[in-house]
């Protein structure tokens, strides 16, 4: 691995008396792909949520390159996320009403960029997800898969630095999962894009380059890794 | 595995063969499952021919000894067909070693922890071919059967990895059931 892109170092999140994160330390590498894997209510979702900025942490840090991601405001976290992340959930993410290439456009007319040069690139990519046919359909037109498909390349359209995915085949069948999870990693490598997938699926967490387990709020393996050949 | 029924099936879709045909078509298309030896199959093919599943269909002889091709029989294809139609039946007893050691592991050692160990250093071993085989899929260019060959595998890794998790969790109360 060459550098380090996210690091989280002892962070906690609680939700009222419950600790959903304990001392989670953990650095991932640029380029890399892994797998936060672990039990239902293990806090492995809270931990994605914190480290792509969406929730900031009781305690601890998390650096993305050199920004310390608990101290910036929740504009400046905003802004980060529409550019240098991309997330895909499980399913609900793509907006009902708006056509396939029209979903896929949103994040780059939100960066500014005019509809005919964003459907360009829309359409591109969803070529590459081998669903450019079906650029004029709503997600109520097409199969799970599809509408995931469509869902990650929304999430890829703005060439992240850093792609988080929650469960990203857990609502389809396995299959069109496996299809998605091809697609997803032939992508990122192609990009060089560092993803970090949400699991608690072994196949699912196989695509990985390697495994952070998580139990109880707490990081049981994985977490600290070899950077640029120091030990930390 | 049966390896009669496996050459029982080249044999009918693809009509005579010698011996070291059937061994080529049996590695080709059952990917995944262990090659053929030689000598494994000319034992399996004189059964088959006691049993008048096969019947020698041809003798050449170019030079050294003789090359004989089989044809299936009436018997055979008829033995194939029967065996196609039955459900295979899942295993009666627990034999995988996987149970085994985690069992006896909780026999001798002073507390759980040599099981749990031994669980966690599986479960590293399981990800890690699961990650040779996911790359089957994701590396491009792979056919159906090499697909479905590494499919099977996964699945089955998987199921372990399930049952480890599952085991991890009732640990201590299976080690009290284990000393009782």
């Amino acid at each position: 691995m060459n550098t380090a892109i996210l690091e989280a170092k002892n962070i906690e999140k609680w939700y009222g008396q419950t600790a959903a994160l304990r001392d989670v330390s953990l650095t991932i590498g640029r380029g890399e792909t892994v797998a936060v894997t672990g039990p239902s209510g293990c806090g492995k979702s809270t931990l994605l949520h914190c480290l792509s900025g969406i929730l900031r942490p009781d305690q601890g840090s998390v650096h993305f390159q050199q920004r310390d991601l608990t101290t910036e405001s929740e504009a400046a976290r905003s802004r980060l996320r529409r550019t240098a992340f991309g997330v895909l959930f499980q399913f609900g993410q793509i907006v009902p009403e708006l056509t396939s290439i029209e979903n896929v456009t949103l994040p780059l007319q939100l960066g500014g960029l005019r509809y005919r040069d964003a459907a360009v690139r829309a359409q591109r990519l969803l070529d590459r997800l081998g669903i450019g046919g079906l650029g004029g359909k709503r997600p109520g037109e097409m199969s799970g898969g599809q509408q995931q498909r469509v869902a990650l390349a929304r999430a890829l359209v703005t060439e992240p630095e850093v792609l988080f995915a929650d469960e990203p085949t857990g609502a389809l069948d396995s299959l069109a999962g496996e299809q998605v999870m091809v697609e997803l990693v032939r992508l990122a490598r192609e990009h060089g894009t560092t993803v970090l997938v949400v699991t608690h699926s072994a196949q699912v967490a196989a695509y990985a380059d390697r495994e952070i387990a998580m139990r109880d709020g707490r990081v049981e393996t994985g977490g600290r890794v070899t950077i640029s050949g120091e030990a930390r | 595995m049966s390896t009669t029924h496996s050459l029982l099936g080249i044999l009918a879709s693809q009509g005579i063969r010698h011996g070291y045909e059937l061994k080529r078509e049996h590695d080709r298309r059952l990917l995944g499952v262990r090659p053929l030896a030689f000598g494994q199959m000319y034992t399996t093919l004189a059964r088959m021919l006691r049993n008048g599943y096969i019947a020698e269909a041809e003798h050449q002889r170019v030079s050294g000894p003789d090359r004989v091709a089989y044809r299936l029989t009436t018997e055979g294809r008829a033995e194939l067909d029967q065996w196609l139609s039955q459900a295979v039946q899942p295993a009666t007893h627990v034999s995988a070693q996987l149970f085994v050691k985690v069992i006896v592991a909780l026999l001798v050692a002073p507390d759980e922890e040599a099981a749990r160990s031994f669980l966690a250093t599986q479960r590293t071993v399981h990800l890690e071919r699961m990650r040779e085989l996911t790359r089957v899929k994701t590396g491009g260019g792979a056919t159906v059967t090499e697909l479905a060959a590494a499919d099977y595998l996964l699945n089955h890794l998987d199921a372990d990895l399930r049952w480890m998790a599952t085991t991890l969790d009732r640990i201590g109360q299976l080690r009290s059931e284990v000393l009782a």
